[in-house]
C-alpha cells in the first residue's frame, strides 16, 4: 500500500514539471506586467529598474529555473499587483474556496444520489420526470447566468439573502471560517447551489444510469428472490454497486468545483483563489498566476490518488491485486 | 393576517431608520480594489479614491476642482526656481504626531525616490528645504509656475512614523517581505483607515479632530464611517445597490443606468471625466507596420488624417455607442483643465463625400487597408467605439481590420510603437494642458516626461517650442498665448482625431447627496447621509 502511494507521488513528479513549464510559458502571452504596474507616468530609467527588478530581462529559462527553484521551496516572490506574498495571499484565500468547493460537494452528493436512486427506481413518476428536466436547466445553462438569475430572484427582488461577498467570518488559527455566523451561512447559500448545480445533476444522471443498469442485472433477481426487503435491494445491493463510478466522477468533480469556483466566485465576488487568480489574469501578475496553476496541479495529483484508494475501499476485487503488487 | 405583517415590517423600518441616525455608515463600491496603501507608490484611480480620504496634501482641490489650502495655508513663488508654502499649524497625524517642515521635506524626497510613481508631480523639483518649523521652500530646477497644482497630487506623510516602520521609500518590487505601508496608513485628512483587508473590505471612520470640520459649511459630511467593497462583477455591482446592500456605487456600467434611473430609491450623478479619448496615427515610419500601402506612409499626408476625421459620425457614437453619456470634443482636455479655448474646440464635420475626395486628392482612391489596436477593457466602450469607427472608416475605403486585446497587452503593444493606427484616453490630473501637450504631442528627446505617450511619434519643431514655452513661461498670460497656439495647431494638423470626453455616471441611494467630481475620486467631506 505503501510503495504504491510512493510510486504514484513520483508519477506526480514528471506532471507537476511540466505544469510549471506550460503555465510559465503561457506568461510570455498575457501581457507585460510593467505597463501595468508603472501606470501613465514614468520614465525610461524607471521602467529600465523595474524589469531589472522583476528580473524580466534574464533570458527564458533562467526565470523558470529561478521560478522552479523558489517554488520547491514554497517561495513564490510577492504578488505584483498586491506587493504582499502570494504564499499568504493564497493562505488567506483557500479558507474561502475550500469551504465554497465542499459546501458545494456536500450540496451535489446530498441531492443529486437521492434523486437519482428516485429517478432509477420510478422511472414512470412524475416527480421523476420534473427531477430530470430541472437537471436539465442545470446542465446546459451556464454558471455565471444561474449566478445571476439566483441574486436577481433571492437578493434584489426577494431581499433575503445577500449578492455578494461572504458575511461575517470568524478566526479560527489563521482559517477564517464563514460557517459559525448567521451572515456567513447565509452569504454560503447562492455561491455553493451555482457552484453545485452542475454537479448535482451529473451525479443524478450518472446514479439514474447506473442503478438502471444494475437493476437489470441477475444478483438484483436473485436478491429479490431471496425474499429481501426493497430497502435491502436497492441500498444494500444496487447502490453500493453503482458508487465506483460515482466516487471516481465526484472525485474528479471535486478537483473540478475548486479549480473552476473561479467563475462563482467572481459573480458572487466571494473572496477566494479563483477570485484572486481572474484579477491577477487580468493584471498580468504573474507570480499569483504561477503558484495558482501549479497548486491546482498537486490538487488533481492528490485527488486522483485519494480516488484510487478509495476504489479499494468499495470494490473488494481490486483488493487481492493490491496486495499482489505490493508484495 | 396581511395587517400584521404591514404593522411588523413598519416596526422593522422604524429600527432600522433609528439604526441608521445615529452610525451614519456609507457602503461604497466599484470594481476594482486598491492595490495599496502607500501614498507614493501606485498613481491609480483606484489607489486615491481611497487614499485621498486619508491622506492629505499642501493643496487640496475642492468640490470643483479649484485649488484651496490644505496642510499650506499660503503659497507664492518667492523666486523664479522658489515656491514658498506657510504650513498650517496644530494638524496631528492620526497616530497623535505632529505635522511640520520635517514631514513635508520628507514627504517630497519620498515621492522623488526611483521606486515612486509620482515623479510626474514633481518632475521640476530639486528640493525641498526647511526655512522653519512651519516653512518649507521648493526648489525647482527651472522655473515651474503650475507646481501649486501638481503639488495638489501628493501626500504627505509622517516622517517618524516611516523611519519607525522602515518605509522611508515607497515599495519595492524586488523586495521578498510586505511593505508595511501595503497595508497601513497614518495621514491627517478626515477619515482614518480602521480595517484594510486587500479586495474584500476597507473600513475608514471618521477622524474628528480633522482641522478641516471646523468649516461646517464647506466639509458638510456627517459621515461616521465608510466601508468600500469591491464587486468585480458588473450586473454583481448593480445588483447589490438595488438589493441595498451597497449605498453608492462608482462605476455603473452604462447599459444598466436606465434601470437605475427608473429605481425609486437610487438617483444617478451625471457629470464629465477628466479624460478625453482619441485616435493616434504612426507619423513616423516611411512605410506602415500593418497597412496595405507599401513604399509610403499615408498618414503623413494631412489629407488623409482629415478623410478619416471626416469620415467619423460622431453623434452616432455619442447616441447609440455611449448612449449619451459623453461629451462630444474637437480638441483633447475638457474645459475644466486650464488653457481650454472653446474657439479650438471645433470638430471637422461629419462629411462621407468630402473624405473620399480628400483621399483621392491625396492619391488613395481606391483606399487603402490598416489595421487598427484597441483596448477592450480600459475606457468605457472602448472596443465598441472601434468597431464602430472602424466600419465608418470601411465606408469610405480606408478597410480598417480591428486589433483589440485587453489592456496587459494592449499597452506594452503600443509602448513598443508596434502599431500604425491606436485609440487612447487620456486624463489630465494637474488640470494643466502642459500635461497632455507635453506627454503626447512633444519630440521623445529624454527629457523628463517629454512625449513619453507620443507612441505615434508625431514631432513638429513648433509644438517643441510652445511646450518649452508652457514649462517655464511664468506671465500667465503670456503662458496661455502659447497653449492657445497649440491648440489651434492640434486642430489644423489633425495629430489625433479626437473623439469625446468621457461621462462617468455615479449611482447613489436618494438618501445621500454628494458632489459629482470630474476627476471620479469621491470626497466623503462633502457627503451627507439623511
Amino acid at each position: 500500500m505503501f510503495a504504491f502511494i510512493v510510486s504514484r507521488l513520483f508519477q506526480a513528479l514528471p506532471v507537476m514539471f511540466t505544469v510549471s513549464l506550460i503555465s510559465f510559458a503561457m506568461f510570455a502571452y498575457v501581457g507585460d506586467p510593467v505597463a501595468i504596474m508603472l501606470g501613465q507616468d514614468y520614465t525610461e530609467a524607471q521602467r529600465a529598474a523595474l524589469i531589472q527588478d522583476l528580473g524580466l530581462d534574464q533570458p527564458f529559462f533562467v526565470q523558470f529555473f529561478a521560478f522552479l527553484g523558489n517554488a520547491i521551496q514554497g517561495e513564490f516572490g510577492l504578488s505584483y499587483r498586491l506587493a504582499r506574498p502570494v504564499s499568504d495571499l493564497i493562505l488567506e484565500r483557500a479558507p474561502a474556496t475550500l469551504e465554497l468547493s465542499f459546501t458545494a460537494a456536500f450540496l451535489a452528493l446530498a441531492v443529486g444520489v437521492p434523486m437519482g436512486v428516485y429517478t432509477g427506481l420510478y422511472r414512470e413518476s412524475w416527480l421523476s420526470r420534473f427531477f430530470l428536466t430541472i437537471s436539465l436547466i442545470g446542465v446546459s445553462l451556464p454558471t455565471f447566468l444561474i449566478g445571476i438569475l439566483l441574486i436577481l430572484f433571492f437578493a434584489v427582488i426577494l431581499g433575503i439573502l445577500p449578492s455578494f461577498g461572504r458575511g461575517d467570518t470568524v478566526m479560527l488559527g489563521w482559517w477564517s471560517t464563514g460557517f459559525l455566523t448567521t451572515s456567513g451561512l447565509k452569504a454560503l447559500i447562492l455561491p455553493s447551489i451555482t457552484l453545485g448545480l452542475f454537479q448535482m445533476t451529473l451525479i443524478m444522471r450518472l446514479v439514474r444510469a447506473e442503478m438502471l443498469e444494475v437493476l437489470r442485472t441477475d444478483y438484483i433477481k436473485f436478491a429479490r428472490a431471496r425474499g429481501l426487503s426493497n430497502r435491502a435491494v436497492h441500498f444494500g445491493h444496487a447502490l453500493k454497486n453503482t458508487l465506483v463510478p460515482v466516487i471516481t466522477i465526484t472525485g474528479l468533480q471535486l478537483g473540478a468545483i475548486i479549480a473552476f469556483a473561479i467563475v462563482t466566485e467572481t459573480v458572487f465576488q466571494w473572496p477566494g483563489m479563483g477570485l484572486l487568480f481572474i484579477q491577477a489574469v487580468s493584471n498580468a501578475d504573474i507570480p499569483i498566476m504561477a503558484a495558482y496553476l501549479m497548486m491546482i496541479a498537486l490538487l488533481f495529483v492528490i485527488i486522483n490518488l485519494v480516488v484510487d484508494l478509495l476504489y479499494y475501499l468499495v470494490d473488494p476485487r481490486l483488493r487481492g491485486s493490491l496486495s499482489g503488487s505490493a508484495r | 393576517m396581511r395587517a400584521v405583517l404591514l404593522a411588523a415590517t413598519a416596526a422593522v423600518g422604524v429600527f432600522i431608520a433609528a439604526g441608521a441616525a445615529d452610525a451614519r455608515t456609507v457602503r461604497w463600491s466599484a470594481s476594482g480594489d486598491p492595490n495599496t496603501m502607500d501614498p507614493h507608490s501606485q498613481n491609480l484611480g483606484t489607489v486615491t479614491k481611497v487614499l485621498s480620504q486619508i491622506y492629505e496634501p499642501l493643496i487640496m482641490r475642492d468640490a470643483a476642482l479649484a485649488l484651496e489650502p490644505g496642510l499650506a495655508t499660503a503659497w507664492r513663488q518667492v523666486e523664479p526656481n522658489r515656491w514658498r508654502f506657510e504650513l498650517r499649524r496644530g494638524i496631528k497625524f492620526h497616530d497623535g504626531a505632529d505635522f511640520n517642515a520635517d514631514d513635508v521635506v520628507f514627504s517630497i524626497t519620498r515621492a522623488l525616490a526611483p521606486t515612486s510613481n509620482y515623479g510626474i508631480f514633481v518632475d521640476t523639483v530639486g528640493q525641498a528645504v526647511k526655512v522653519d518649523d512651519f516653512t518649507v521652500d521648493i526648489v525647482t530646477k527651472v522655473p515651474d509656475p503650475i507646481l501649486p497644482s501638481k503639488i495638489a497630487s501628493l501626500y504627505m506623510m509622517d516622517k517618524e512614523w516611516s523611519e519607525r516602520n522602515n518605509v522611508t521609500a515607497p515599495q519595492n518590487t524586488r523586495a521578498r517581505e510586505e511593505t508595511f505601508t501595503v497595508r497601513n496608513t497614518n495621514g491627517t485628512g478626515p477619515f482614518r483607515l480602521s480595517v484594510r483587508e486587500p479586495d474584500v473590505r476597507t473600513v475608514m471612520v471618521r477622524n474628528d479632530a480633522w482641522w478641516g470640520w471646523a468649516d461646517t459649511a464647506k466639509n458638510t459630511s456627517n459621515v461616521t464611517e465608510i466601508i468600500y467593497r469591491p464587486i468585480t462583477s458588473d450586473a454583481t455591482r448593480v445588483a447589490a445597490l438595488l438589493s441595498g446592500e451597497v449605498d453608492f456605487v462608482l462605476d455603473p456600467p452604462l447599459q444598466d443606468l436606465e434601470r437605475l434611473k427608473r429605481a425609486p430609491n437610487i438617483s444617478v450623478l451625471e457629470g464629465p471625466e477628466i479624460r478625453t479619448i482619441f485616435f493616434a496615427f504612426d507619423m513616423h515610419r516611411d512605410e506602415l507596420l500593418y497597412s496595405s500601402v507599401k513604399g509610403k506612409n499615408p498618414f503623413k499626408d494631412l489629407r488623409v488624417r482629415q478623410a478619416l476625421y471626416h469620415a467619423i459620425d460622431i453623434e452616432a457614437i455619442r447616441t447609440r455607442v455611449m448612449r449619451g453619456q459623453a461629451i462630444v470634443t474637437g480638441t483633447f482636455f475638457p474645459s475644466q483643465v486650464n488653457g481650454y479655448a472653446k474657439e479650438e474646440d471645433v470638430r471637422l464635420p461629419f462629411n462621407a463625400d468630402r473624405a473620399r475626395a480628400l483621399l483621392a486628392e491625396a492619391g488613395y482612391p481606391q483606399g487603402f487597408e490598416v489595421t487598427l489596436d484597441c483596448p477592450n477593457n480600459r475606457y468605457i466602450n472602448d472596443e465598441a467605439i472601434c468597431q464602430a469607427v472602424a466600419a465608418m472608416w470601411t465606408r469610405i475605403g480606408v478597410r480598417t481590420n480591428l486589433n483589440a486585446m485587453p489592456l496587459a497587452n494592449f499597452f506594452p503593444k503600443i509602448q513598443r510603437e508596434d502599431t500604425s493606427l491606436y485609440l487612447l484616453g487620456w486624463g489630465v490630473p494637474t488640470l494643466d494642458a502642459l500635461y497632455s501637450f507635453q506627454s503626447l504631442l512633444a519630440t521623445r528627446d529624454g527629457a523628463q516626461g517629454n512625449g513619453i505617450w507620443n507612441y505615434g511619434r508625431y514631432s513638429n519643431a513648433r509644438m517643441d517650442e510652445l511646450v518649452t514655452a508652457m514649462k517655464n513661461e511664468l506671465d500667465p498670460a503670456r503662458r496661455n498665448a502659447a497653449i492657445r497656439e497649440a491648440l489651434k495647431m492640434y486642430r489644423e494638423d489633425v495629430p489625433h482625431i479626437p473623439m469625446h470626453h468621457q461621462m462617468i455616471p455615479w449611482a447613489v441611494r436618494s438618501n445621500i447627496t454628494m458632489p459629482h467630481q470630474p476627476n471620479n475620486q469621491p470626497q466623503f467631506r462633502f457627503v451627507r447621509v439623511n
